[in-house]
């Protein structure tokens, strides 16, 4: 019985030790993150790489406007179509007196240890609305980039679609691959409003030595549409999230895509809720998720259904690549009216060796045939995108894959 | 094209294949009958070179070279195509790409209108591989994996199992004309081997030679129709009848 004993405390080690690790947030510097306004992009011409691994283009091509936070400041903040907002969360705090209302609103300040530390002692963060029946089809792209060693980065992002308005961000986080060690600590609070839609392409290019601890929540309107899609394929030290979409209108709609592929060390917890509160709301979570080398990812997913006629599924995938590494997927469903319907899938196994000798049999090489194996696994048709956001976050994917492969 | 010598295969230990001999020609098709259990798909699959198909004895050679030791990819890339009768689902794979890809290492070619000759839709090529495919499809899918290949010696695994009349016939048709039979014997030079229970695509593909497999060794060999006709007479074992158990070669 001793033996048992220590494999169910071993089991249970293993679980916590992703989500349990607390960062030492003190140990990373608030100061010397300091830095002047630019007037392009192309100045960060040193950086052009870890800004393009994040799907940020230093020449604006095809973009309605374009946010960049370096550090602890604010360099670069500029729409390039009315209508469209593009502020740092500072300043648009010292325009709009009602923002009061939409900070800390949806994201609890006292939350957790990170919540409370962005509330104390925020460093900028962005702020991105469209104005009431403004369809903005062209994706503004905003980046968080952490170019100084040691620093943590206390963001605070609002973004706010008005009725009958659509906003299209591709948003990368990115870091100086001379950082050794960073903390990145986001909170995001997206409101969408009624017949208002964002969609909200997310890629994160950290590194090795970063912590992150995102911590956001979306609340939507009346027949309101909120589009999610994350794409992870770089190591981090440690990644802690669980988005949160509350469909609290009629009809409103979410929807949360992630592909996450970890190698080296890497540490994630990563999930996605959606509260269906809305009559006829629905939700949607899928994910696609790779461990390799000796990698461990929790893969959460979470759907409540609280109102009449609301429908959710929960589609979480994934695929083992080496022995050193874990994947658990943890779906859960929780219904608490009588007319609804809550599903899940969930799966996670190895390449199947059929697969491989199937398309060797056409000549592929062995190497060839797992490439195509995991690169089909990862693409998941990615739904609700305009057709150039689409192709952009494709090419994003493609690159990142080329890269880690 | 193919030498099979001798050849003994064992799969987790068991014996499957027995001293089996088998010679096909440049421009030649052969069909292969038997009845289940019989060792057909083994051999289909030694001669692919797939793992865990031990040959214990014997070789083969293709094209003159032995290919005994090859792994599958290498086996592909000196000419050979296969049509599985079972192929794997694999998600996120299109058709579509795959069947670019085999003709980009050919030079190029259009896939649509591969597929067109195959009644296919462009957003057929757009599905992941043998998800969801009905018989027909995945029949339909193999040929046009195979049209894109190119290869010069095929290999079908059962090609008319759990497909209709019409699919029958649209892929006896394409699979004639990609074996070059509208030529004359002497101008063809793709070779392939048909391995079938029922012999149902005989009457759209005709075959110059067949084969009857029982308990791991070619028991006769003969004029297809004979061969044939003599099958639905007297059944896989009266094959036995007339040749006798002791693995003698055994002609019609």
């Amino acid at each position: 019985m001793k033996g048992l004993k220590a494999v169910l405390q071993n089991a249970e080690k293993k679980v916590l030790g992703v989500s349990s690790e607390e960062v030492k947030i003190e140990s990373y510097r608030l100061k010397g993150g300091e830095h002047d306004s630019i007037s392009s992009l192309k100045e960060l011409d040193e950086y052009e790489g870890e800004l393009l691994a994040a799907g940020i283009d230093p020449e604006e091509k095809g973009r309605s406007g374009s946010f960049l936070q370096q550090d602890h400041s604010v360099v670069f903040a500029k729409s390039l179509i009315p209508g469209l907002e593009i502020l740092s969360t500072e300043e648009a705090i010292k325009k709009h007196s009602w923002l009061d209302e939409y900070l800390w609103n949806i994201v609890p300040a006292d939350k957790d240890i990170y919540t409370k530390e962005v509330a104390e002692r925020p460093t900028q963060g962005y702020f991105l609305r469209a104005e009431k029946g403004t369809k903005i089809t062209l994706p503004l792209q905003s980046c968080l980039f952490i170019s100084k060693d040691k620093i943590r980065q206390n963001v605070h992002n609002i973004v706010i679609a008005e009725e009958n308005s659509e906003l299209n961000i591709i948003t990368g986080c990115t870091v100086a691959h001379t950082v050794s060690e960073a903390l990145h600590l986001g909170i995001s609070e997206f409101y969408v409003k009624k017949n208002a839609k964002i969609t909200f392409t997310m890629v994160h290019n950290w590194s090795g030595g970063v912590d992150v601890r995102p911590r956001s929540a979306t609340l939507i309107e009346d027949n309101g549409v909120f589009i999610s899609n994350y794409i992870f394929m770089t190591p981090v030290k440690s990644l802690q999230m669980y988005p949160t979409a509350i469909c609290a209108g009629e009809n409103s709609r979410a929807s949360f895509q992630s592909i996450i592929y970890a190698h080296g060390n890497t540490n994630i917890d990563s999930g996605s809720r959606i509260v269906l509160q809305g009559k006829g709301s629905r939700g949607e979570i899928i994910s696609r998720a790779i461990a390799t080398d000796d990698a461990r990812i929790i893969a959460k997913g979470d759907l409540v259904g609280e109102a009449e006629n609301v429908r959710g599924h929960l589609e979480c995938r994934g695929l083992m690549l080496s022995d050193s590494s874990m994947i658990e997927s943890i779906p859960e469903l929780k219904a608490r009216r009588k007319n609804i319907d809550l599903s899940h899938e969930a799966a996670v196994g190895k390449i199947a060796e059929e697969e491989i000798r199937y398309l060797m049999a056409r000549g592929f090489t062995e190497d060839e045939a797992v490439g195509m194996i995991i690169r089909g696994f990862l693409s998941i048709d990615i739904k609700g995108l305009p057709e150039g956001l689409a192709r952009e976050t494709k090419k994003m994917f493609d690159m990142t894959l080329e890269k880690v492969m | 094209m193919l030498e099979i010598q001798n050849l003994s295969v064992e799969v987790g230990g068991k014996r499957i294949l027995n001293d089996l001999n088998l010679h096909i020609g440049e421009g030649e098709v052969h069909v292969l009958f038997g009845a289940n259990g019989s060792g057909k798909t083994t051999l289909f699959l030694t001669i692919l070179g797939f793992p865990g198909y031990n040959v214990v004895e014997g070789k083969i050679d293709f094209k003159g070279i032995d290919i005994t030791e090859f792994n599958i990819t290498d086996r592909v890339k000196l000419g050979m195509g296969v049509s599985f009768q079972h192929p794997p689902e694999i998600r996120g794979v299109k058709l579509g790409d795959v069947v670019e890809q085999l003709l980009e290492r050919r030079g190029g070619g259009d896939a649509k209108a591969l597929a067109r000759k195959l009644n296919l839709s462009e957003e057929f090529l757009s599905r992941d591989l043998n998800l969801g495919f009905s018989g027909g499809e995945v029949k339909r899918s193999e040929i046009l994996q195979l049209l894109a290949q190119n290869p010069d010696f095929f290999m079908f695994d059962e090609p008319d199992s759990g497909v209709d009349v019409e699919n029958v016939e649209l892929l006896g048709g394409i699979t004639n004309e990609m074996l070059e039979r509208d030529r004359r014997p002497s101008k063809r030079q793709k070779s392939a081997l048909i391995i079938s229970h029922i012999g149902y695509i005989l009457n759209y593909i005709k075959a110059d030679r067949a084969h009857v497999l029982l308990d791991g060794r070619i028991a006769c060999s003969g004029m297809t129709e004979e061969i044939y006709n003599h099958i639905l007479n007297e059944g896989f074992e009266g094959c036995v009848a007339k040749c006798g158990k002791e693995g003698v070669r055994c002609e019609f």
